[in-house]
C-alpha cells in the first residue's frame, strides 16, 4: 500500500488529468477510427509509433536533462529485432529452399547466421525490442555517467553511437540488409498487413501501447524517483551531496527512453512496412529531438503531441514544397529553441494564464503566478 | 611492414583532416562552450567557394591561381558566416550550450538546402591544381601530392595558431577568456569582442579546411556531416581548448581508423573506433589535456 502511495501520489489536477487523458484515449480509440480513412489511420499509427520514442525523449531530456541525440540507436535495435522475427517467420513459410530472408539470398548468405537463430522464437523477438535498448543504454550509460561526462559531451557521444550504429548496419550487408534494410513484410503474429481490416486491428494496438507507455512515463515523472530525476537535471552536484547516486537515477531514464524507442521500433516495422539505416542516422535522430522541443520539453503528453504534429506537417508539406520543407524545419529548430525554449506547452499555458487573469481581473488583483525557468 | 607504413601515411592524412575541421571547433567550444553543428556547413562553404572561383570567376584556364585565391577567400567567407551567426543567435544563447547545438542544427539545415537550391543537389568535382598532380614513392609508400598538401597545411594553420595565441595581444586576450571567463572581463579583457574575434578565426579555418576538401572527390551540400560528428570527437578527446589535445586526440583516431580499417573493415572499424573512445573516457573523463579548475563544474 505504501509503495501504491508512492507510485500514485495523490497530486493536485488528478481529475483534470483523468478527464483529459480519457478524451485524448477516445479520441484515439473511437473517434480516430471513425473517421479517418485506412491511408490516414496507417499514417497516424505511424506518429503515434514516433511519439513512443518522443515519451522517452521528455523523459531522459525534458525532466533528466540529458540530450539524447542518437535515439535512432534504439529505435533502430527494436526495430530490427522485431523486422528479423517477421522475416524469418515469412522464410520459414516457404514452400522450399534454404528458408532464409529474400536479402541473404541476394547477398550470398548460404545458413542461417548465429546472430538470427534466437529471433526464430516470437517470445525472444519481443523481449529483445526493448530488453536489448535497455540494455545496451545502461552499459554505455553508465560507462559514460559514472565518469561524469555530461552535457554537450554526452550529447556528441550519443550521436555517435547511432552514427556508428548506422554504418555497421550498412556495411554487414549479409546481416542486416545494408542500406535497403529489411522490407517486403507481410505479416505480423497473424495479421496480414496487406489486408486493410488487419490494418485498423494494428492501429488500434499501437493507440493502446502509446496510452499505457505514456500513463507508465508520467507515474515514473511524478513518483519520487521523478523528483530526484529532475534534481540531476538541475543540480547534479547537489543531488550526490544529498546522498543520491545520480549515475544510477540517469541511466534508469536512458535506459527507459531507449526501451521506449526500442518498443517504438518494433511498431514502426509492422505499421509503416520497412525499417533501414535511412531511418536511424544521425539526421533522423536529431529530429526526433525537434518534436520533444516544439511539443514541450518539460510536458510529455505535449512531447507527443510535438511527434504528431511534426509527423503530420512533415507529411503535408514535404509533399507539397519539398526544398520548402527543410527550410520550415530548420527555422522550427531554431525558433523553438531559441525563443520559445518551452514549445508549445509553455504558448497553452501562457494562454491559459492570460485567459484566467482576464476572467479574475474584475473579482480581484490576484499575483500573476511564478514562473518556472526551464533549465538547459 | 609496407603495410604498416601505408597505414600510417593514410591514418596521418585521415588526421590532417580531422584535425583542419576540429581545430576550429576546438576554439568555439573550448572558450564559449558552444557547440555549434553548423561547422560542418562552413566546411561545405568553403569547398564551394573553391568550385565557385574555379569554374564561373576564373575558368578552368586558371585552376592554380583559382585554387591559391580559394584559400584566404574560403577562410573569409568561413569566417563572415561564423560571425553572422555569432551576431544573430549564438550571442544570445549564451549558458545553454545544448540549446546551441540544436539552434545550429537548424542553421546547419538551412545552409544545406540553400547551397542545394544554389548548387543542385549532386556533388560537384573540383579539379585540382596540376602542381598537385601525382606523387612520390617512399619506401613503397604511394603519396600522393594532394595529401602531402593537406598535412602542410595544417602544419602551417598549426604554427599560424601558435604564434596568435602566444606571441599577439589578442591571442593573450583570447587564452584569458578560456582559462577563466570573469577573471578576464574584471581584468578589463572585452569579453564579447574576444568571442566574435574567436569565431571569425574558428569559423574561417572550417572554411579552409573546405578548400582542403576539394582535393579528396568530389563535393556536395551535405558534405559537412561527414566531418562534423568526427571532429566533434577530437575535441572530446582531445580536452576543451586544447591545441595540444586536439593534435593528438586527432592523430591517434586517425591511425586508430586506418589500422582498424585494415584488420576489420571500413564499418567495423567505425564502431571499434567509437567503443575505444568510451573505453578512453573511462580513464580520462575531461579528455587529455585538463585545465585544471577548482569549480565544480
Amino acid at each position: 500500500m505504501a509503495t501504491m502511495a508512492k507510485l500514485f501520489p495523490a497530486g493536485s489536477g488528478r481529475g483534470a488529468f483523468l478527464v483529459r487523458f480519457t478524451l485524448a484515449a477516445a479520441a484515439l480509440l473511437l473517434v480516430a477510427p471513425a473517421l479517418l480513412n485506412d491511408f490516414r489511420l496507417n499514417l497516424l499509427a505511424r506518429y503515434l509509433c514516433l511519439a513512443i520514442i518522443a515519451v522517452g525523449i521528455g523523459l531522459a531530456w525534458g525532466q533528466g536533462g540529458m540530450l539524447v541525440l542518437g535515439q535512432g540507436l534504439f529505435f533502430g535495435l527494436g526495430g530490427y529485432a522485431m523486422g528479423m522475427h517477421m522475416k524469418l517467420e515469412e522464410a520459414a513459410a516457404l514452400p522450399s529452399g534454404p528458408q532464409l530472408p529474400d536479402f541473404m539470398t541476394w547477398s550470398g548468405v548460404e545458413s542461417l547466421p548465429w546472430l538470427w537463430v534466437p529471433f526464430r522464437s516470437a517470445a525472444f523477438a519481443i523481449a529483445a525490442c526493448v530488453l536489448v535498448p535497455m540494455i545496451v543504454a545502461a552499459v554505455l550509460g553508465t560507462l559514460i555517467f559514472r565518469q561524469r561526462v555530461r552535457g554537450a559531451y554526452f550529447a556528441i557521444l550519443s550521436q555517435a553511437m547511432a552514427a556508428a550504429f548506422v554504418i555497421v548496419l550498412i556495411g554487414q550487408q549479409g546481416l542486416t540488409g545494408g542500406t535497403n534494410g529489411l522490407t517486403n513484410f507481410r505479416s505480423f503474429f497473424g495479421l496480414q498487413l496487406s489486408n486493410p481490416d488487419d490494418k485498423r486491428l494494428l492501429y488500434l494496438f499501437v493507440a493502446v501501447v502509446f496510452l499505457a507507455v505514456f500513463l507508465i512515463a508520467r507515474q515514473l515523472v511524478r513518483s519520487r524517483y521523478g523528483k530526484v530525476l529532475v534534481a540531476c537535471r538541475d543540480a547534479e552536484d547537489r543531488v550526490r551531496f544529498l546522498g543520491y547516486d545520480p549515475t544510477r537515477v540517469k541511466v534508469l531514464a536512458y535506459a527507459g527512453a531507449a526501451g521506449m524507442a526500442g518498443l517504438a521500433g518494433a511498431l514502426y516495422v509492422p505499421v509503416v512496412g520497412i525499417m533501414s539505416p535511412a531511418l536511424l542516422g544521425i539526421v533522423p535522430s536529431i529530429e526526433m529531438v525537434i518534436w520533444v522541443a516544439l511539443g514541450g520539453r518539460t510536458v510529455l503528453a505535449w512531447a507527443a503531441a510535438g511527434a504528431i504534429i511534426v509527423g503530420w506537417a512533415r507529411t503535408d508539406l514535404s509533399e507539397r514544397f519539398p526544398s520548402g520543407w527543410l527550410y520550415a524545419q530548420g527555422a522550427l529548430f531554431i525558433i523553438v529553441i531559441a525563443f520559445a525554449p518551452k514549445g508549445l506547452a509553455g504558448v497553452s499555458e501562457e494562454l491559459q494564464r492570460r485567459v484566467r487573469s482576464l476572467l479574475s481581473r474584475r473579482r480581484s488583483e490576484t499575483p500573476a503566478p511564478e514562473r518556472v525557468k526551464v533549465a538547459a | 611492414m609496407e603495410v604498416f607504413l601505408s597505414q600510417l601515411f593514410i591514418g596521418l592524412s585521415v588526421a590532417s583532416m580531422l584535425l583542419l575541421v576540429a581545430l576550429g571547433l576546438t576554439f568555439t567550444f573550448g572558450q564559449m562552450n558552444v557547440i555549434n553543428m553548423a561547422h560542418g556547413e562552413f566546411v561545405m562553404a568553403g569547398a564551394y567557394t573553391t568550385y565557385v572561383l574555379q569554374t564561373s570567376v576564373f575558368g578552368t584556364g586558371a585552376v592554380t591561381l583559382a585554387f591559391g585565391l580559394s584559400l584566404p577567400l574560403a577562410f573569409l567567407v568561413g569566417g563572415v558566416l561564423g560571425l553572422i551567426l555569432e551576431f544573430t543567435l549564438i550571442r544570445r544563447l549564451h549558458g545553454r550550450p545544448l540549446d546551441t547545438l540544436l539552434v545550429t542544427w537548424g542553421v546547419s539545415l538551412m545552409l544545406q538546402q540553400l547551397a542545394r537550391d544554389i548548387f543542385g543537389a549532386p556533388n560537384v568535382q573540383v579539379k585540382a591544381p596540376s602542381f598537385l598532380e601525382g606523387g612520390i614513392t617512399v619506401a613503397g609508400v604511394s603519396m600522393p601530392y594532394t595529401r602531402l598538401f593537406i598535412i602542410g597545411l595544417v602544419v602551417v594553420a598549426l604554427l599560424a595558431i601558435w604564434f596568435y595565441l602566444s606571441k599577439l595581444p589578442a591571442g593573450r586576450r583570447m587564452r584569458a577568456v578560456v582559462q577563466n571567463r570573469d577573471l578576464a572581463a574584471a581584468s578589463g579583457v572585452r569579453t564579447p569582442h574576444v568571442d566574435r574575434l574567436t569565431f571569425f578565426i574558428g569559423s574561417g579555418l572550417a572554411g579552409v579546411a573546405g578548400v582542403a576538401v576539394t582535393l579528396l572527390g568530389s563535393i556536395g551540400p551535405t558534405l559537412g556531416t561527414n566531418y562534423i560528428i568526427d571532429a566533434f570527437l577530437v575535441v572530446i578527446v582531445g580536452g576543451l581548448g586544447q591545441l595540444r589535445g586536439a593534435i593528438v586526440a586527432a592523430i591517434a583516431l586517425g591511425l586508430a581508423n586506418a589500422y582498424l580499417e585494415y584488420w576489420t573493415d571500413a564499418s567495423l572499424a567505425k564502431a571499434a573506433v567509437f567503443a575505444l573512445i568510451v573505453v578512453f573516457l573511462q580513464f580520462r573523463p575531461q579528455g587529455l589535456v585538463v585545465t585544471r579548475r577548482r569549480g565544480l563544474a
